[in-house]
């Protein structure tokens, strides 16, 4: 196991180097530079021009200019955002990724078990009424054009039942004369997501390791508490109304991203159920008696799991573009919103630079998936 | 078998005769006519499974509809449609006192902020959605065709390449790559097919064709053909890749429903060169703020969203009909 994260480290690296390769030769085959948001300016005398460009090291030769390009990403030196001057883009990235990351986690973490559980039912019971609405359902909002439906969401939930925000990650007047800045509540919503997480996950691995003794029911009670500390914890800690008025702008793009992207996944189940519902083993778990329910969700269920999570990469990537455009229209400032304006105002290194992070953030999700997989299946051990 | 028995009735001495050619040549005729026959069989098996799920119909049916939609925009403009009033993109509604005006007799689908013919934009965009989604395929096919059956029949080193690619590709997120693309070039429709279509050729339709060339490279078939003197490349085209092209078919339907996507994602941007889209019709009313005045602008809307919608779900969903034909382990238990 150990071996195999070494390479699959190993594996990201090169895969990350040729990200950069690619980004560096598609700003060098495109008609200008990085220097001609500058030069293009006829104000400018020849000489002032040169200067810029030798400035930017556009004089060297294109190999030398790669070595400084591949030191500088490695550096953590993404130069200097022209839109945003005179901040330098990794700055600007780091503060917007977290209300990226909250987003993006949330939906693909909620429309994976929607989508599962749905796909799941569906496969069971075959040919029904609830076959046919989920499927049209599931299809039409997977392939339903994106903007014109989260302007919809928008248009509906938020103007004519104002139930939720226009659009924006926070209310000005909420947090005018408060002392913390939105990404320390952000960065700190995340760390208690992740604890309650690594919370869950140990209950259950215990519960497990009980083995048959203790249902695995009476986990929903721990559970349960854990999310209460959690909701006690923040309403003490001074900042909860902050973290509120967050969630409360989170609602609808989290849904908006998950109904898009859920329909993935229960597709997938359900074909992956069909194809485990015949093998013989379920037909052996039936033939013991076991109650319907079990068979589905501990004989079948369990095994067609896998092939859901080897095609999580392509619902992650389809919901790492997804949260792209609906940060673009619910104008959530994160990397998608980033990349978005950046692309409008030619603001190039910005939009390298985003690009580069959405290229690492799917990267990571891939890596994670394949660990996952490793995990949940116990039949393959790498070596 | 029939073409040799007849060509071996004809006596030695008139070998290389014109009367032996045709004859030969009748052999090869009742062969491949054999052969067709036996396609035409396969297909109508396959027709009739298809058949069987209702959706693959539907979304046959509305693909043909869309495909009459592109046809009809060509006889319209050429009849009764006066090109000053009735152009996609130069068009202007004289008739209309205010823009964008309600549906009309004139104006079936109404007019947008500019004056120009909702309907007539619809139908002149349904080609070029068509032409991108059909390029993009066919590359994507193409492309992935070729990978996944010389992946499976040279193994090595050039599967692990032609994997890792693949790998790569996959977890690039398609859409924010064109948005940087179209942030560096001049993006128009054939260069979005172009893109979508290798994106699509080397990442996980490669994968998927070539689990697929795996099982068709250990068949008997295949070591009679290369026992026979067949070289690699008659072996891979004549041999290989007939046997991927049903599963082929399926995955073009899928890169259709993405190129359409990421096409009306990337006009209603604003980050595209074209003359009219669909997504460039979304794209005006946006811009112009009637989407959120709610179902009073709704032909602004509602027609380009919902052919964006139909389009996509019915190519999706005729693939999946077909994915039932080509993978008999998905189809119903009773059979």
């Amino acid at each position: 196991m150990t071996g195999y994260l070494i390479r699959r480290a190993g594996q990201m690296a090169l895969t990350l180097f040729l990200i950069i390769t690619l980004t560096f030769f598609l700003v060098e085959a495109q008609p200008g530079d990085y220097a001609s948001f500058y030069v293009l300016n006829p104000d400018l005398p020849p000489d002032v021009k040169d200067k810029i460009r030798a400035a930017f090291g556009l004089d060297k030769p294109l190999w030398q200019q790669y070595l400084i390009h591949l030191k500088n990403t490695f550096t953590g030196n993404f130069g200097v955002s022209f839109g945003h001057f005179p901040r330098p883009v990794l700055d600007v990235l780091g503060e917007r990724l977290p209300r990226t990351l909250m987003l993006f986690l949330t939906s693909a973490t909620v429309s994976f078990y929607i989508g599962f559980f749905l796909g799941k039912a569906i496969a069971w019971r075959r040919g029904g009424l609830f076959e046919y609405a989920a499927t049209i359902s599931g299809a039409t909002l997977f392939t339903a054009f994106t903007p014109a439906f989260a302007l919809m969401m928008i248009w509906v939930f938020a103007f004519k039942l104002g139930w939720f925000p226009v659009g924006k990650f926070l209310d000005p007047l909420v947090w005018r004369g408060t002392e913390v800045s939105a990404n320390y509540v952000f960065g700190n919503m995340l760390l208690s997501a992740a604890a309650y997480f690594a919370f869950a996950f140990l209950v259950i691995l215990v519960m497990k390791k009980l083995g048959r003794r203790i249902p695995l029911v009476y986990a929903i009670p721990v559970l349960a508490a854990g999310i209460l500390a959690i909701v006690f914890g923040w309403a003490f800690s001074g900042i909860g109304f902050l973290a509120l008025d967050i969630i409360k702008h989170m609602v609808l793009p989290v849904a908006t991203l998950t109904l898009i992207s859920f329909a993935g996944t229960m597709l997938l189940t359900r074909n992956s159920m069909l194809e485990t519902i015949r093998e013989d083993y379920v037909m052996a778990a039936r033939a013991k008696g076991l109650p319907e329910k079990q068979v589905r969700d501990h004989h079948a269920a369990r095994n067609a799991l896998l092939p859901v999570v080897t095609s999580l990469v392509y619902s992650l990537v389809f919901a790492i573009d997804g949260s792209v455009i609906i940060e673009g229209i619910f104008s959530w400032p994160g990397t998608g919103l980033t990349l978005l304006q950046a692309v409008r105002s030619e603001d190039l290194p910005l939009v390298m630079g985003s690009m580069l992070f959405i290229g690492l953030l799917s990267l990571l999700a891939h890596a994670i998936v394949d660990v996952l997989y490793v995990l949940l299946d116990p039949r393959i051990r790498y070596q | 078998m029939i073409s040799s028995r007849q060509s071996g009735d004809v006596p030695p001495t008139n070998v290389g005769d014109d009367s032996s050619l045709d004859v030969l040549g009748r052999g090869r005729a009742a062969f491949l006519l054999s052969r067709l026959v036996l396609a035409a069989r396969s297909f109508r098996l396959g027709w009739n499974i298809f058949v069987e799920s209702r959706l693959g119909v539907i979304s046959l049916l509305i693909i043909g509809l869309f495909a009459l939609m592109a046809f009809s925009h060509p006889i319209l403009m050429a009849t009764i449609w006066d090109p000053a009033t009735y152009d996609p993109v130069t068009g202007y509604a004289f008739d209309q006192v205010e823009q964008p005006a309600p549906p009309s007799w004139s104006h079936p689908l109404g007019t947008d902020p500019l004056g120009r013919d909702v309907l007539s934009q619809l139908l002149y965009s349904t080609r070029s959605e068509f032409v991108l989604g059909i390029t993009a395929a066919l590359v994507t096919v193409g492309i992935a065709t070729v990978v996944g059956a010389v992946s499976a029949y040279f193994g090595g080193l050039l599967d692990a390449f032609f994997m890792r690619l693949a790998d790569l590709v996959i977890a690039l997120p398609s859409i924010s790559l064109l948005i940087v693309l179209s942030a560096l070039f001049n993006l128009n429709l054939f260069y979005i097919a172009l893109i979508i279509g290798v994106l699509g050729g080397f990442g996980g339709t490669a994968i998927i064709l070539k689990s697929q060339a795996l099982t068709v490279k250990v068949k008997p078939f295949i070591e009679a053909a290369r026992v026979a003197g067949g070289g690699h490349f008659h072996i891979i085209f004549a041999h290989i890749v007939p046997h991927l092209l049903p599963l082929s078919l399926l995955y073009m339907m899928f890169t259709v429903t993405n190129a359409i996507f990421a096409e009306a994602v990337l006009s209603f941007l604003g980050l595209l060169d074209l003359r009219m889209s669909w997504g460039i019709m979304i794209h005006t009313a946006n811009t112009g703020g009637y989407l959120l005045g709610g179902t009073k602008y709704w032909w602004l809307v509602l027609p380009a969203g919902a052919s964006i919608t139909l389009l996509c779900s019915a190519f999706y969903l005729a693939g999946r009909a077909l994915d039932e034909v080509v993978n008999p382990r998905l189809r119903r238990r009773s059979d």
